[in-house]
């Protein structure tokens, strides 16, 4: 199974530049840990205590997975993944 | 540097104006590598805060893909402080995600007239650069 993963700007040192990587799991926590396994550090940007990062937005198919089951959501193969930063500040 | 074209930089000021005394925020996109800020994109601040902002996150997906699909980036990334002065705050700090643009920051704490100033924020470091307003972008 294969799902792909866009990967914003700031994260792209993860990736060797590459705007977009393939990854694979039966849910987003899955997938970060797949992530994580061939891009070391990763995952430590988009999670902090095992919960995903307050101000890092995924979106799975265009949704944002916080309105969905977060980190529990069900991943499927063909699936889309967007990670974005929330753009924030005071 | 940031080179502005003085109506992007107007319409900044009276989209910060608008909100206040809620923080103002939003993009001017422009060609990926150009430097040039061409298209105001002002967003709505999702936290309605005069001390926060936040782009909403559907918001910020629909705003990412339409600059891909026009070979964009976020050349400018603005807000306002409405209370302080226009220098980042450590929260401005601590979430600047994009080491490409340069955050402007305008201040409306004053009625009368916008301090308007621009910074590179790279890796928790902010740096000071001049804004030349133009006419025209070339």
């Amino acid at each position: 199974m294969a799902v792909e993963v866009r990967i914003p700007t700031i994260l792209r040192t993860y990736t060797g530049g590459q705007k977009a990587v393939e990854g694979s799991g039966a849910t987003l926590a899955d997938l970060i840990r797949d992530l994580d396994s061939r891009h070391p550090g990763i995952a430590e940007r988009l999670l902090e205590d095992g919960r995903l990062r307050r101000f890092v937005n995924v979106y799975l198919n265009d949704e944002d997975v916080r309105f969905l089951d977060g980190l529990g959501t069900p991943v499927a193969d063909g699936d889309d993944v967007t990670i974005l930063p929330a753009v924030a500040g005071g | 540097m940031l080179v502005i074209a003085r109506d992007v930089v107007d319409a900044i000021v009276a989209h910060a104006r608008r909100d206040h005394p809620d923080e103002a925020c939003g993009v001017v996109a422009g060609p990926v590598g150009s430097d040039r800020p061409e298209r105001f994109v002002p967003m709505v601040n999702a936290a309605r805060s005069p001390t926060f902002y936040e782009f909403d996150s559907a918001d910020l997906l629909r705003l990412y893909r339409g600059m891909d699909e026009r070979d964009e980036e976020p050349v400018v990334i603005y807000h306002s402080h409405t209370a302080t002065e226009a220098y980042p705050s450590r929260t401005d700090v601590s979430y600047a995600s994009e080491p490409g643009a340069h955050y402007l920051v305008v201040s409306t704490r004053d009625a009368d007239s916008a301090e308007i100033r621009s910074f590179r924020i790279v890796d928790g470091e902010v740096t000071e650069e001049e804004v030349r307003v133009v006419e025209t972008l070339d």
